[in-house]
This record gives structure tokens, C-alpha cells and sequence, in this order.
């Protein structure tokens, strides 16, 4: 069997909010394959913004081992980290954070501002990141003149410029209407195809259920890790949901 | 290779951030403009005046010392005018008791009517004068010859006279070996001086007629001759020692006890230039003052700008972060803008301040002597504003905490 991606364990973190300790995460482990296209979900508090904050390098866990790719980061300092999360991870934010000044262009080659690789060649790079979201006929263009679906694509596209081994999604389509939510997630599969381990958080079970793994969260421990189609409630939320269309369906026709 | 490249992208991007805020970048920078404009001009408008007040006392010659009779002021009643008028024997007993001096000569001034033919100016200047003022005053005929040491000795009616007089006197062009009236008295013309012109500042206007006679003929002339000395030290800087010589020996000839002032005068062109000089530094200091507080307020005005542009850019900067940016790279980008924006001020301060100071000097009426020093000091203060205003908010930026920058709202 091959090393794992991602290898947490026993990872716990604790927040001081003012006198208070607040124990996100109590002992979480985790392993991600390499190709693995795996959705975390979980309730508002249940730890999933503190785990993908973790497993993102943006933070470090109290306790506990995180091995991304066979390095050891939970004991690195923040300048390591930041070379880490530019070479690892591509990020991909809810609300995409793109800077509005710059082209779609420029912003896909933010990353390789801070890159030490692709010195020569950042231009076409991001060139050929833009090809790969389908936005070659957008790169002049800035945010403002871009749909909600072009920017989350061209927030891809910047994710993606510097080869990351994982691809850190935080609610992709949670500012997104659901066509172009769709669109999205099959950008996500065509990109899993051709072997991109991707990594989703969200709350939403549809989106989930594109994903082959679901890890559910609750109370700063994993609750269930399953494929998703071994996950109870994911087939249960899939049975309601084919029920509740038929219902429509048929209620339709009783008006027609 | 990446340092260059991301030097470059930085100033750029903060080139890109100035121009998407052109208006509050100005108004920002305006405090660093308004004071590399001011150091510039004034700086600029100094050494030119500089320059203008140091060639108008060089027309003067730079070793000339001065020795009148002066009243002690506020003292009329104790003295009278005998005991402070300068006699020939207090002239002649200097240039043996001051070895710091080169060369003496009284000066009589007489105020007399002259007449050549049918023309008659009324109270014209007529100075009696030694042989050795051609050299101190370093005014030497044209034409004809000068005054000797036997027309002194002998007290021969003879004279010089200016350019201006033999204009104002319709004399023939070479009027040596013509007569003409003082004090209806026949003089013989034996030479001709060139007529100088005193600068409008020392109280010079146009230039006037003038005549010059021998020291002892003028002084058989009046009862009571009303005289001065002028005299040149053997170098510029000697001038302190001589006028310690010269009062001592002076002090000396009038009696004069120990705690009684001076009753009279010793000023040196050296003396002045000194004051002017000094004034002109004070004025400097000022000015740089004012650079100062108003570079402070500029850098301020940075500060504050660079503060909220941090706190509107915080997500870019969590954005950043996460993308690979360390809390240095973050730390240089606000930095470079920062300093970016001071240079911009300082480069638009320099160009008006450029105007301003040729504007100056073309008012005035002097040769503006731009100084490169104060360009460089101009930009070198402007950048250090930058960092040292920007450096606060730069670091507050870069110790942003990725998480906490990108969920700021």
C-alpha cells in the first residue's frame, strides 16, 4: 500500500476565546490516498473549519502528528508552512477571493509570485491552469466582468497553477446557484479523473455525495468515514430525496 | 532571481494600488511634496542669495577694514565731537602699531562746488585721499596718472576725477592738463578714475560724480577736516587681529580709561559676510525645521493611509497567506508601498520645487544655485519617511494570522 497523502493522528486543537477553552477538535484521525476524492461534512462547531484550517497549513494543531506528503508540518514555523501551502495545497475558497484589480490571468498566477518553482514560464503556466477550468477566452478578464461560476473556476485555475498535491475545497458552491454549482462539481470530477486528490467541505449532501468518501464529523471527532455509498445517512438522504421527487412528479401529474 | 522578480511584481503591484487610489495617494504624499518643495526652493533660493550677497561684498574687496569716529550711543553729553573726530595723527600712528595691516589711507570728505568752463555742480563729493588708495580701493586711472607722493608732500592743487565728472563737466574725453574749480580753487586735472558703481544694498544709487584730491591739500581746505581711515589687512582672516590693534592703539592716543567705551568705530567686510552668513544659516536651520515637522506630519499622513489600507486589504493579505506568501513577503509589499508613495511625493516636490526655486531666483533677480545635496537629502529623508511610517503598519499586516484575515469581514 502506498503512504498516504494525508496522515493525522490524534490530532486535537484548543482555542482560548477570552478565559475560555473551546476544544475543537479532540482526537481526529485522518488518512487521505493519493487520487482519493473525499468530502468532509459536519455541523457548524463540529470541527470540520478547524480541521480543513489544519489539514491547509493556515494552522497548527495543539496536539497530534500531521504528515502531508512524508513531511512532518505540525513542527514547522510559519515561514515553512507558508512554502508548504504553496507548494502542497491549492485552495479554493466559498467566497473565491480573487483580487479584483488584476485579470483572471494575474490572479492565476498569484502563487507563483511566492513560487520558487516555475521562475521561467509563470505566464504560460497559468495560461494552460485557465485551459484546464475551460476560461481561455477569460484571461483579460478581471472578476468584475466574470459570473459567479467564471470566478469560482478561475479561484481553480489559481489552485491548481502550482501542482498541489491536494486540493483543499471550503464550500465551493455555497455562494453559487445550483446549475452552476453542477458545472463545479463536474469540473471537480473531470479533474479527479485525471488524478487530482481533492479534499471538499461542505454541509450540502448532494455535493457529498459526488465525492467516493464521506468523513462526517460531530463534537471534534469523526464521527464516520465511509465510501459514499456505505454511508447510511448519505443513502438515506438519497432514498428521501428520490421519494420526495416521485412525490412531485406524481402531484404534477394529478394537476396536468 | 526570485528576489528580483518579486521586487519587481512588488513594486508594481504597489504602483497598480497607488493608481487604483490616485486621489487619496495624493492627498496622502501631499505633506512629503509640500516639504521636499519647501526644502528644495528655500535651500535652493539661499545659495543663490548666497552667492548674490558675497559677490556684491567682493565688489567691496574681502581685507578692507574700516575706522571711523563713532559717539558712544546714548552717551552725547559726555563727550563732544573733539574728543571723538579722528585726527591725521591717530591715522598715521596705526599702520606702525597694527601689524596685521598692509596699507592705510584717511579719507576726507569734503562736500564742495566745482566748475569746469560753464559748467558748475553744486556740492559735489570731493575726497582727500593718500596715494596708497588706488591699492586699497583698487581703483586706478584710466587715463593720465595718479596721485603721488609729492603732490601729498607738496600739497599741489591737483586732482582725479571719474568718468561720471568729466561727463557732467563737459570735459574733452582726455581732460589731463585741464583746470577745473573746487571751492574756487584752480585744481589741475591729472588723471581720470573709472566711476564705480556701489551696490543699490550698501545705499549706492546711481553713480555720481566724484573727485579726488590730495590727503593734505584737502585738509588746508577746512578748519576742522571730518576724516576716516580705510586700511587693508595682509589677509582676509586677519581682520579680528586688526581691529584688536587698532582699538588698543586708538584707546591709547584718546586716553581712554578702562570701562569707558569706544569713541570710535572698526568694521571689517569680512565682519559682515560673517553676519550674513550666519543669518543665512539661522534662516537654514529654520527652514529645516519646518521640513522636519512637515516630513513628520507627511510621514504621518503615510502611516495612516498605509493602516487603513491594510485593514481594507486584510482578506488580500489572508489570501496571500494562504497561497504561499510568508509574513516577510507581506511585510516587504506594504513596505515597497509605502515608500513608493513617499518617493512619488518626494519626485512631484522636487520638480516644483525646481520651479519654485528658479522662479525665485528669476523674481529676485539672482542666480539660483541649485544644490544637488539638498535633492539627495530631499529623497533620502522622503524614503526614510516611507519606511519608518510604513514600517508599523507593514508589520501589522504581515502578522496577520492567515485563518483570521481570510474570515475578516
Amino acid at each position: 500500500m502506498t503512504t498516504p497523502i494525508i496522515r493525522i493522528r490524534e490530532v486535537h486543537k484548543v482555542y482560548r476565546v477570552g478565559a475560555e477553552k473551546v476544544h475543537a477538535l479532540r482526537g481526529v484521525d485522518l488518512d487521505i490516498q493519493r487520487n482519493e476524492f473525499v468530502a468532509i461534512m459536519g455541523a457548524s462547531g463540529s470541527g470540520k473549519s478547524t480541521l480543513m484550517n489544519i489539514l491547509g497549513c493556515l494552522d497548527q494543531p495543539t496536539k497530534g502528528v500531521y504528515e502531508l506528503n512524508g513531511k512532518l508540518t505540525h513542527s514547522m514555523d510559519s515561514a515553512q508552512l507558508a512554502r508548504v501551502r504553496n507548494e502542497e495545497i491549492g485552495f479554493v475558497f466559498q467566497s473565491f477571493e480573487l483580487l479584483n484589480r488584476a485579470t483572471a490571468h494575474k490572479n492565476v498566477m498569484l502563487p507563483l509570485v511566492y513560487s520558487r518553482r516555475h521562475f521561467w514560464g509563470a505566464r504560460r503556466r497559468a495560461a494552460e491552469s485557465l485551459r484546464r477550468v475551460g476560461l481561455s477566452d477569460r484571461m483579460d478578464h478581471r472578476p468584475n466582468q466574470l459570473s459567479g461560476g467564471q470566478r469560482q473556476r478561475v479561484a481553480i485555475a489559481r489552485a491548481l497553477v502550482n501542482e498541489p498535491s491536494i486540493l483543499l475545497a471550503d464550500e465551493p458552491t455555497g455562494n453559487l446557484d445550483s446549475k452552476t454549482s453542477d458545472d463545479i462539481i463536474a469540473l471537480f470530477k473531470k479533474l479527479h479523473a485525471e488524478g487530482q486528490t481533492i479534499l471538499i467541505v461542505t454541509h450540502e449532501e448532494d455535493i457529498a455525495g459526488h465525492a467516493a468518501r464521506i468523513v462526517r464529523l460531530r463534537d471534534g471527532r469523526v464521527l464516520s468515514d465511509n465510501p459514499t455509498s456505505q454511508d447510511p445517512i448519505h443513502q438515506d438522504y438519497v432514498r428521501r430525496s428520490l421519494e420526495a421527487a416521485q412525490r412531485a412528479a406524481s402531484t404534477e401529474g394529478v394537476t396536468a | 532571481m526570485i528576489l528580483v522578480r518579486l521586487l519587481l511584481q512588488t513594486v508594481l503591484l504597489a504602483l497598480a494600488q497607488i493608481w487604483a487610489n490616485k486621489i487619496r495617494a495624493f492627498l496622502t504624499t501631499l505633506g512629503i511634496i509640500i516639504a521636499v518643495w519647501a526644502v528644495i526652493t528655500v535651500v535652493g533660493a539661499m545659495e543663490g542669495f548666497k552667492g548674490f550677497m558675497l559677490d556684491q561684498f567682493a565688489t567691496f574687496g574681502a581685507n578692507k577694514v574700516w575706522v571711523f569716529p563713532r559717539m558712544p550711543p546714548g552717551q552725547r553729553d559726555r563727550y563732544s565731537w573733539r574728543q571723538v573726530r579722528m585726527t591725521i595723527d591717530q591715522v598715521d600712528s596705526l599702520l606702525p602699531n597694527s601689524p596685521s595691516l598692509a596699507a592705510i589711507t584717511p579719507i576726507l570728505n569734503l562736500n564742495a562746488d566745482i566748475q569746469a568752463g560753464d559748467r558748475f555742480l553744486p556740492l559735489a563729493s570731493i575726497q582727500g585721499v593718500r596715494p596708497s588708495w588706488h591699492d586699497i580701493e583698487q581703483r586706478y586711472v584710466t587715463v593720465g596718472r595718479p596721485l603721488s607722493n609729492t603732490d601729498e608732500e607738496q600739497r599741489r592743487q591737483v586732482c582725479l576725477i571719474n568718468d561720471k565728472g568729466v561727463q557732467e563737466l563737459a570735459l574733452p574725453e582726455d581732460p589731463t592738463g585741464t583746470y577745473m574749480l573746487v571751492q574756487k580753487r584752480r585744481f589741475l586735472i591729472v588723471g581720470v578714475v573709472e566711476t564705480r558703481q556701489v551696490s543699490p544694498m550698501f545705499g549706492g544709487d546711481e553713480a555720481q560724480t566724484e573727485v579726488f584730491i590730495p590727503f593734505r591739500t584737502g585738509e588746508a581746505m577746512r578748519e576742522f577736516p571730518r576724516m576716516y581711515a580705510v586700511a587693508t589687512t595682509k589677509a582676509p582672516e586677519l581682520y579680528e587681529d586688526a581691529r584688536a590693534e587698532i582699538t588698543a592703539q586708538l584707546r591709547r592716543m584718546r586716553n581712554l580709561k578702562p570701562g569707558e567705551p569706544d569713541t570710535f568705530g572698526v568694521e571689517a567686510i569680512e565682519q559682515a559676510i560673517a553676519q550674513v552668513k550666519a543669518m543665512l544659516g539661522a534662516i537654514t536651520m529654520m527652514v529645516a525645521g519646518i521640513v522636519l515637522i512637515s516630513l513628520i506630519v507627511g510621514g504621518i499622513g503615510i502611516m495612516n493611509i498605509m493602516l487603513v489600507s491594510v485593514t481594507e486589504r486584510t482578506r488580500e493579505i489572508g489570501l496571500r497567506m494562504a497561497v504561499g506568501a510568508r509574513a516577510k513577503d507581506i511585510l516587504t509589499q506594504f513596505l515597497v508601498e509605502a515608500v513608493t508613495l513617499s518617493l512619488i511625493g518626494g519626485v512631484i516636490g522636487i520638480l516644483l520645487g525646481v520651479g519654485g526655486a528658479y522662479l525665485v531666483g528669476e523674481l529676485a533677480g539672482w542666480r539660483t544655485q541649485l544644490s544637488s545635496a539638498s535633492i539627495v537629502l530631499a529623497v533620502g529623508f522622503a524614503a526614510c519617511v516611507g519606511v519608518f511610517f510604513g514600517f508599523y503598519p507593514a508589520k501589522k499586516a504581515s502578522q496577520l494570522l492567515p485563518i483570521e484575515a481570510l474570515r475578516y469581514e
